[in-house]
């Protein structure tokens, strides 16, 4: 019901087809988001223009000249008082109606493991590792102090787990309409996992991890941006993040199978 | 013993009145904020042209004449700690709180003058150490103005110097914030209750409590930090960090989140200690110029109020994306909504002054009116990112960077400006150039605005914050052709900035003698000093007879707190 | 030039203090931030970890009780000076001072022991983060009990003269000082249970 109307309110805010200057959006929920911040600059838009045509009309009809004096008797005007409680309203409504929804959504409504694409991302000066579980769909364990320039993550490949398991650097490929789970942590320092073209931002902390999800709509390549200043490098952690028809993804995950039987 | 005859160290280098004390603190910060402009014309010119060579000066930074990433860095933390630690905070609080706090309330000095003198004199010592940092080996502090750990306790060692700088500046706001206050309440002139305090004091007044219980906070961070990179602990440090293929030989356990919530404790309310005394200056320059009383005295004194407490529980909105939760949130988000009211009601109150006035388009005015949209379009671009679902996109974007500058650049700067031309009869005596002062206004409003407003385009696009070089990303090429016209506006803007210094340097010994003490027939206690005031302020002690702001029913004129009565 | 500030030895009728009274009050309450900021750092770092070990287990219960006696003793000895000078009497006022500034060194001087059992066991902050907020906190407060030595041993010495051309205003000023002793005992009565009883 909130998502049939939020996406009516959407087919509003689109009616002319202008994108507002935000990056093009392949994800699911990332119409909300957009939403969220088009209906807040339309309210600023509106507050700002108010309050600058009120100020010009004071500016100039009650400039100091010869004939005008100021009126110094006291004044009480009660306009300002309906449109603050106005202002409260239209806020504890953006809150309830737009901002909690979308949170909760991406924080606690977390798709089924089963049937979604779960990977682990970790951030490092100044690359993202993308570790994924595989076929077998378990992650193999992994130490510190394997950690070495071949190895990023530190991936004990004994551990029959790990077999199958891919790790790329860089490269962030998901299949197009299935559900993604990220398990984002750092070697490290903080850096910023983001994604402009999936609305996704979270800091990638070292000595936690962090589980965020999203969902792809369309296919296309983009690129993951680091948010969070980590160090010399930050400009050019640039990593790329490509959506992949479900073809096109399994081609790739079956080159990368192929690579490491001919490493081992 | 003579007493009019103090050697020239001792009357204006290791003074304790407070006027030379204020003045002291107003030079340091005016050379401190160019110094810090200063360093962001340099990252302006990399913004803009990424690694080209910077005309004239390049050589003689590095090899190449272009900035490195590692300069950039450090030049980046030092513009965000120069401007604010060492730039609007010592000329809001330390300059004109000084000055005109005791003369508002009619005290004849601070209460505390030996510590007001210490104050001075710690952020002296402060900036200066600041300053050595840029000397060490590896250059400057390089871990942003906010110095997150695990990264600032893994960098160079210029962050121990910053780490003990900032102990210094925090010491020195902390013993000004309880001269502020204590003279405010206990030194007022007889009849001036706290209702008649003029909105400068209430402002004064409030951001020295937010210095007061907010900076011990950071200062407790900051040691924590030094033991982190002095003696090896592991406050922030968690346990299995491996940088550059390296594991740490640190015994772990540390929170990297404990540093955040510290710093950003102060952080916060900080925000406010550089917006009040703005606000407070801009309300005694509107409602002089109006020519008729506040509007609503009473409600802009408890939004004052309520803005201040409310400050110390919206802090975690800074951190939306460090995992925080559904409960935590939305009590964050809800405060911040909250705080949003108090700061629409200073600026309702402010607007409807100008109902009925007879506006007089001094230069000091013209920055107060400058003032209002500019901080407007800084408060309402802080709803986006005080909401958790549109700051997915907008956090740590230049989104947030236009949001704050527009705060505190044409927001409170612009006020601080307005409150050196409007005080400088009161300092000096004289009145500044008003042709030097317009041209100043004008060509820094259009200016600043061209040099901030593309930030929020650029923030929509997704382009991050604190990037050496933005064309690394496509949309960051994309939206790069902008950063050349905010290179070119930041450069007009500094260029404004001559005629003011010119203006305020020169005005002092040959701008016009103003004709009596009360040149702007304000209402509020300082202006019944003479110009400059003397030594002990006031010869006889002063009387307050009324509210601030007031004006005769009858013949419409003015009726200072300090007149008995009308005629 | 002496700038002549009111309230520096009566109280301003309409608050009832004094200037320095007012601002001691005020400066408190930003220590208080001050410690408040550094005990909440102990109890993220204690719930983020599972090894936190007890106090009792690795630290000098026996002597941190000593001292904890120590300072609630300074504490009373502190208030008698300030009467005994409300009761215009200098002579007990410098005894009841003096053994003030005894029990500091002696608080110091058993801090000292500790700390040196501490390091020669090779401990130090390094070691682990109870140890480096232990040496962060009780450094902090010992480094404040080290500003209270120095200002009662001025206001001990030098400072005392003042009894003569302004006795109000002494008194005064002693009362701050106790003020500040007051709360430094007090962090230490919230410090000793949570770092060393829990």
């Amino acid at each position: 019901m909130m998502e049939q109307l939020a996406k009516v309110w959407q087919e509003v805010l689109n009616l002319r087809g202008f994108d507002y200057g935000l990056p093009s959006d392949v994800s699911t929920h990332g119409f909300a988001i957009d939403n969220l911040i088009l209906t807040l600059h339309y309210f600023m838009a509106l507050l700002f223009v108010g309050w600058g045509l009120y100020l010009v009309y004071c500016l100039v009809r009650f400039r100091e000249r010869d004939g005008h004096e100021a009126d110094v008797a006291p004044q009480h005007f009660s306009l300002p008082k309906y449109l603050e409680i106005g202002v409260v309203i239209f806020e504890a409504c953006l809150l309830v109606f737009f901002s909690y929804p979308v949170w909760a959504k991406l924080k606690t409504d977390f798709p089924d493991r089963e049937s979604s694409l779960v990977v682990r991302i970790t951030a490092e000066q100044f690359a993202w590792n993308i570790h994924y579980p595989g076929r077998d769909g378990k992650f193999g364990k992994t130490n510190i102090d394997l950690i070495d320039g071949t190895n990023p993550v530190g991936l004990d490949r004994e551990d029959p787990n790990a077999k199958d398991d891919i790790v790329s650097i860089n490269q962030f490929n998901v299949p197009v309409g299935k559900p993604v789970i990220v398990e984002l942590g750092a070697k490290d320092v903080i850096h910023g996992f983001f994604l402009p073209n999936a609305r996704v931002k979270h800091d990638a902390i070292p000595g936690m991890v962090f589980p965020l999800w999203f969902e792809t709509k369309e296919t296309g390549k983009f690129e993951i941006a680091c948010a969070q200043l980590c160090g010399v490098g930050h400009y050019r952690m640039k990593g790329y993040f490509n959506v992949f028809t479900q073809e096109e993804y399994d081609n790739w995950l079956l080159e990368e199978e192929n690579a490491l039987k001919e490493g081992a | 013993m003579s007493h009019h005859e103090m050697p020239f160290w001792k009357k204006y280098i290791f003074s304790t009145d407070h006027k030379v004390i204020g003045l002291q603190y107003g030079i340091t910060a005016t050379f401190f904020l160019l110094f810090g402009f200063f360093l962001m014309i340099l990252m302006r010119w990399q913004l803009a042209y990424p690694g080209i060579e910077i005309p004239l000066i390049g050589k003689a930074l590095t090899d190449t004449g272009a900035l490195t990433p590692e300069l950039y860095n450090a030049l980046g933390a030092m513009h965000g700690t120069i401007m604010i630690f060492l730039g609007v905070v010592p000329m809001g609080v330390g300059a004109f709180g000084n000055y005109l706090v005791p003369l508002q309330v009619g005290a004849c000095d601070m209460a505390f003058p030996k510590l007001n003198m210490m104050s001075y004199w710690v952020y002296f010592v402060g900036g200066v150490i600041m300053m050595m940092s840029f000397l060490m080996p590896g250059g400057a502090a390089a871990s942003g103005w906010t110095s997150y750990p695990p990264l600032s306790v893994i960098s160079n060692n210029a962050q121990t110097v910053w780490l003990v700088a900032m102990v210094f500046l925090i010491t020195s706001s902390l013993l000004g914030s309880v001269n502020t206050i204590v003279t405010a309440i206990q030194l007022r002139a007889k009849g001036l209750n706290f209702m008649r305090w003029p909105i400068h004091v209430w402002a004064q007044v409030t951001t020295a409590f937010l210095l007061l219980l907010a900076f011990p906070p950071l200062e407790g961070a900051a040691v924590l930090q030094l033991a982190d990179r002095l003696f090896g602990s592991s406050f922030f440090l968690p346990s299995g960090l491996v940088v550059s293929g390296e594991k740490l030989a640190v015994a772990g356990g540390g929170n990297p989140l404990l540093w955040q919530h510290l710093f950003w404790f102060l952080a916060h309310p900080e925000v406010y200690v550089l917006i009040l005394p703005a606000v407070g200056i801009v309300s005694e320059i509107v409602t002089t110029n109006c020519r008729k009383p506040l509007y609503g005295y009473k409600t802009m004194v408890y939004s004052i109020l309520f803005l201040g407490f409310m400050s110390f529980v919206v802090w975690a909105h800074h951190m939306f994306m460090t995992g925080m939760g559904v409960t935590l949130s939305s009590f964050f988000q809800a405060t911040t909504m909250i705080i949003s009211i108090p700061s629409v009601i200073i600026l309702t109150t402010i607007l409807l002054t100008l109902w009925g006035a007879s506006i007089r388009f001094t230069v000091p005015m013209l920055f107060a009116m400058a003032f209002l949209p500019m901080f407007a379009i800084g408060g309402l671009t802080g709803l986006p990112l005080g909401l958790t679902a549109s700051d997915i996109h907008l956090h740590d974007t230049y989104y947030v960077i236009g949001h704050f500058h527009y705060v505190v650049a044409p927001g409170t700067l612009f006020a601080l400006m307005g409150g050196v031309y409007y005080w400088y009869p009161k300092f000096s005596g004289r009145e500044m150039n008003e042709f030097l002062g317009k041209l100043h206004f004008w060509v820094s409003f259009v200016a600043i605005n061209f040099v901030f407003m593309p930030m929020f385009l650029m923030g929509s696009k997704g382009v991050s914050r604190r990037m050496y070089d933005q064309t690394q990303y496509s949309h960051g090429a994309a939206t790069q052709s902008w950063n050349v016209v905010m290179s070119t506006a930041a450069f007009v803007l500094l260029l404004a900035q001559i005629p003011f210094i010119w203006n305020m340097f020169t005005a002092w010994k040959t701008g016009k003698k103003v004709q009596n003490d009360n040149p702007w027939e304000a209402t509020t206690l300082e202006w019944a000093a003479s110009s400059p005031p003397p030594h002990e302020n006031f010869p006889t002690p002063v009387e307050v007879y009324r509210n601030p702001y007031t004006y005769s029913a009858t013949t419409r004129k003015v009726l200072p707190q300090f007149i008995p009565q009308e005629g | 030039m002496a700038v002549h500030i009111p309230y520096i030895d009566k109280p301003n009728p309409v608050t009832g203090v004094t200037n320095a009274k007012l601002g001691v009050w005020l400066f408190l309450a930003s220590e208080v931030m001050l410690f408040g900021a550094l005990f909440s750092a102990l109890i993220t770092l204690r719930l983020g970890v599972s090894d936190w070990p007890h106090g009792y287990d690795v630290l000098n219960v026996p002597l941190a009780t000593l001292n904890t006696v120590v300072l609630i003793f300074s504490s009373v000895t502190v208030v008698m000076a300030w009467a005994s000078l409300k009761m215009h009497n200098l002579k007990q006022f410098k005894t009841y001072m003096s053994l003030t500034l005894l029990m500091s060194f002696i608080f110091l001087g058993i801090k000292a022991v500790e700390y040196g059992t501490k390091f020669s066991h090779g401990i130090s902050p390094a070691t682990s983060n109870f140890y480096a907020i232990y040496f962060v906190i009780t450094g902090l407060h010992g480094l404040h009990i080290l500003g209270g030595i120095i200002v009662n041993a001025y206001l001990l010495g030098p400072g005392s003269h003042m009894w003569k051309s302004e006795p109000e205003r002494f008194t005064g000023r002693i009362e701050c000082a106790g003020l500040y002793w007051h709360f430094v005992d007090l962090v230490w009565i919230f410090l000793f249970p949570i770092l060393y009883l829990l």
